[in-house]
């Protein structure tokens, strides 16, 4: 794979380095803390491409909201991708799929047993699902083995990916790696040597269960459980070569320079820190990383300091009481009053988290040359039309520009930027 | 009639990330001590957010907590779980054996108990916190839990452990974790959640499977980030006059107004969509109760918003 660039490159203008940015990659990786809208972008990114691109399209995600995934015509359960109507214009196909980690595994166990009955017998091991579930991040894993899958089948010229809610944020990266490791280890061995010695040579279990490692697991867990996992571990070991293979070829595909991450923050104290994390990581891991996006943004009406003037003398104006006594125009007129103070102190209230969003913004210290913004809608993004306006900023001019004092000028175009209306939910 | 919230000796905060669970944990550790409770407040996923809300400049700028409590504020213990350490605490507790990790062949042991061994992570987490709660060092544990999406394979450790392991130490841990973490007065787990969509719809989830996969009650539901309504019923009415004609707002410049009212109506829309998922969460949750937290507009992260949010649910809850 990478050798196929995907059509029309160039054939689109640049506007502000986020289409170059899709146009290089063949994996757009999305990652950034809980609750950020990680799902709603890599969607947005995938619509995108798909409309602007003559390209095949994927958005593979792990939990995205009912109503959206509704929208997109999402099925229910497993793995299989299903086809998204796009409007006339768009120039390629987008296609959707939802992770499922249990049909993933089993997949993966029948790829990789020896045979169809060592693959029976794990399926049905009472400790294969409970183990599935939670060992080895093995959620983080199966998500980025389900990727290198979708990517060597070579049905896609991109596959846009939203990552799991990781406990630890880079859980993920790691997870190839960890279940190579795993497999080599001597504690695997170690687990299951004595099970591991045929009937003749019995006794000698003997000396092995005098040993102090036994002893204790044994104390601690109890023999039969103890029995339990090694056996199952045995059959697993079965699938040794195979999955250390995977899990260095997920690894290497990680590392292609095909391979784009996108980080995706809130202006928001936690969000931010998460993803300046991230970013070192990335960096440090000398992953690429495409753009940035901060997501939620307050348009820049809110930072614009003749509207904040403005606003606070709306704010400061006196309501009499008395109009309320009075009947016809002078009630009407005390209600309105009411309604202008109240439209000041919102809009203050709002100014005063563009502010915090602003100085977050400036205390970041290190961001990738795209860093994109995407404004706060006035509707949840749960549906195709919704989405386009994301992909609209993700894709415009404005996006692309840092807010440093840029809109303190109230005679600026249009303090809104916005297109279309629309809220960015996760 | 069940302990009120705070006097029950184990809460468990959850919500979906990004939702506040970190102050709120903060903030309800910060009653009790208030109230002159010796509280133990500990993170389970240590990303520094719970050290944060505790005082401090930045969530990656704090000194770290580590699993050895360390007083933050008069009466007001933090910690960070650390399943490895609460692991070799319950080997040391339990087997008398000391050297366990210091010994070469034992290390293996531990290793394996620790990273491939099924449960055995989750039990010490929530083992942990339960023996906390069971020992009463503390007059209250808060712990700032672990996400909607993994809190629930930690509550049913214990009955995993019973499903699994027929036998041996850890398998009898299991009966009094169960007691504890069953018991309505003791335990009590609490769910936050923005109002949008997703948030509320794995609290929902959550509760259900709570409800029923779990022995553990949910004390309470926080609703965070309110928006207040600025109109009045009338003033609504005046406000969508404006929308279509700014030069009600009373400004010389037009165009000016006209932002103005477009960024408020933007707020507008958004407090809708919050109500419509407020009362799609109310309906849902039943008789337990939920607590209402407001958009905190002028107040820093950190520390002055925890004790914000303690003030608020301070008089929402009655504590």
């Amino acid at each position: 794979m990478g050798g196929s660039a995907p059509s029309g490159r160039a054939t689109e203008p640049t506007l502000n380095g986020f289409d170059d940015v899709v146009a290089s990659s063949g994996v757009i990786i999305v990652c950034g803390s809980g609750g950020v809208g990680k799902t709603t972008t890599a969607a947005a990114i995938a619509l995108g491409a798909a409309e602007r691109r003559a390209s095949r399209v994927l958005v593979l995600t792990i939990d995205p909201a009912k109503r959206l995934a509704d929208a997109l015509g999402l099925k229910a359960v497993g793995n299989e991708a299903s086809r998204v109507t796009l409007g006339p214009v768009a120039k390629g196909e987008l296609s959707i799929a939802m992770l499922d980690t249990s049909a993933s595994w089993d997949d993966l166990v029948r790829a990789n047993a020896p045979d169809a009955s060592t693959a029976d017998k794990i399926l049905v091991n009472p400790l294969y699902r409970n183990i599935t579930q939670r060992f080895v991040q093995s959620h983080d894993y199966i998500a980025m083995e389900r990727l290198y899958e979708l990517r060597a089948a070579g049905d896609y010229d991109l596959i846009v990916i939203d990552t799991p809610p990781s406990r630890h944020a880079l859980d993920f990266l790691d997870a190839p790696s960890r279940m190579s490791d795993f497999f080599s280890s001597t504690l695997l061995k170690w687990i299951t040597l004595p099970y591991r010695i045929g009937g003749e040579r019995a006794g000698r279990l003997g000396y092995l269960a005098s040993r102090p490692f036994y002893q204790i697991a044994d104390r601690i867990l109890g023999s039969d459980f103890l029995r339990d996992i090694a056996e199952f571990f045995l059959l697993f070991q079965s699938m040794y070569d195979g999955f250390v293979q995977r899990a260095d070829a997920v690894s290497a595909l990680l590392r292609e320079p095909t391979t784009t991450f996108v980080v995706v923050s809130t202006l928001e104290p936690a969000p931010l820190s998460e993803a300046e994390f991230f970013l070192n990581e990335l960096e440090r891991r000398k992953l690429s990383v495409g753009a940035m996006v901060l997501n939620r943004t307050l348009p820049p009406v809110f930072s614009d300091a003749g509207a904040i003037a403005s606003a606070r003398q709306l704010a400061q104006e006196r309501v009499g009481g008395a109009d309320r006594s009075g009947a016809g125009a002078g009630a009407a007129s005390g209600e309105l009053a009411r309604a202008r103070k109240a439209v000041g102190e919102t809009f203050l209230r709002f100014a005063s988290i563009a502010g915090s969003q602003t100085s977050q913004e400036l205390r970041l210290a290190r961001h990738p040359d795209v860093v994109l913004r995407v404004p706060l809608m006035d509707r949840p993004i749960v549906d195709l039309d919704a989405l386009t306006g994301v992909v609209e900023h993700l894709w415009s001019e404005e996006a692309a520009t840092r807010s440093t004092g840029r809109h303190t000028d109230s005679r600026s175009a249009d303090l809104m930027t916005r297109k279309k209306p629309g809220t960015a939910s996760s | 009639m069940v302990n009120a919230l705070l006097d029950r000796r184990l809460l468990l905060i959850t919500g979906k990330g990004g939702v506040g669970k970190s102050t709120v944990a903060a903030a309800l550790g910060w009653i009790a001590a208030a109230q002159g409770k010796r509280v133990l407040l500990c993170e389970f996923e240590p990303k520094g957010d719970l050290a944060f809300a505790l005082g401090g400049v930045g969530p990656r700028n704090q000194e770290p907590l580590r699993f050895v409590p360390r007083e933050v504020h008069p009466g007001l213990w933090a910690m960070a779980m650390d399943p490895d350490e609460s692991l070799k605490e319950y080997l040391r507790l339990n087997l008398r054996i000391p050297f366990v990790t210091r010994i070469g062949a034992l290390s293996g042991v531990f290793d394996f108990l620790a990273n491939a061994a099924p449960g055995v992570r989750e039990i010490v987490t929530i083992g942990k916190v339960a023996f906390e709660a069971k020992q009463r060092a503390y007059d209250l544990v808060v712990v700032d839990a672990t996400a909607t999406g993994h809190i629930l394979g930690q509550l049913r450790a214990p009955q995993a452990i019973n499903e699994l392991v027929g036998a041996g130490l850890i398998r009898s841990q299991t009966s009094w974790i169960l007691e504890i973490l069953g018991d309505p007065d003791v335990t009590g787990l609490v769910i936050t959640s923005t109002l949008e969509e997703m948030p509320v719809t794995e609290s929902l989830a959550l509760l259900h499977d709570v409800d029923t996969k779990t022995n553990v009650h949910t004390a309470c539901i926080v609703a965070n980030r309110i928006l207040p309504a600025p109109f009045t019923v009338a003033g609504e009415r005046v406000f969508r006059g404006m929308r279509t004609d700014a030069s009600r707002l009373g400004l010389t410049d037009t165009r000016m107004a006209e932002a103005i009212v477009r960024g408020v109506a933007l707020t507008e829309d958004l407090r809708r969509q919050r109500t419509e998922q407020l009362a799609r969460l109310v309906a849902g949750v039943g008789r337990i109760p939920v607590a209402l937290v407001p958009e905190l507009f002028d107040v820093a992260a950190g520390l002055p918003m925890t004790r914000d949010v303690a003030s608020q649910l301070r008089d929402e809850l009655g504590l």
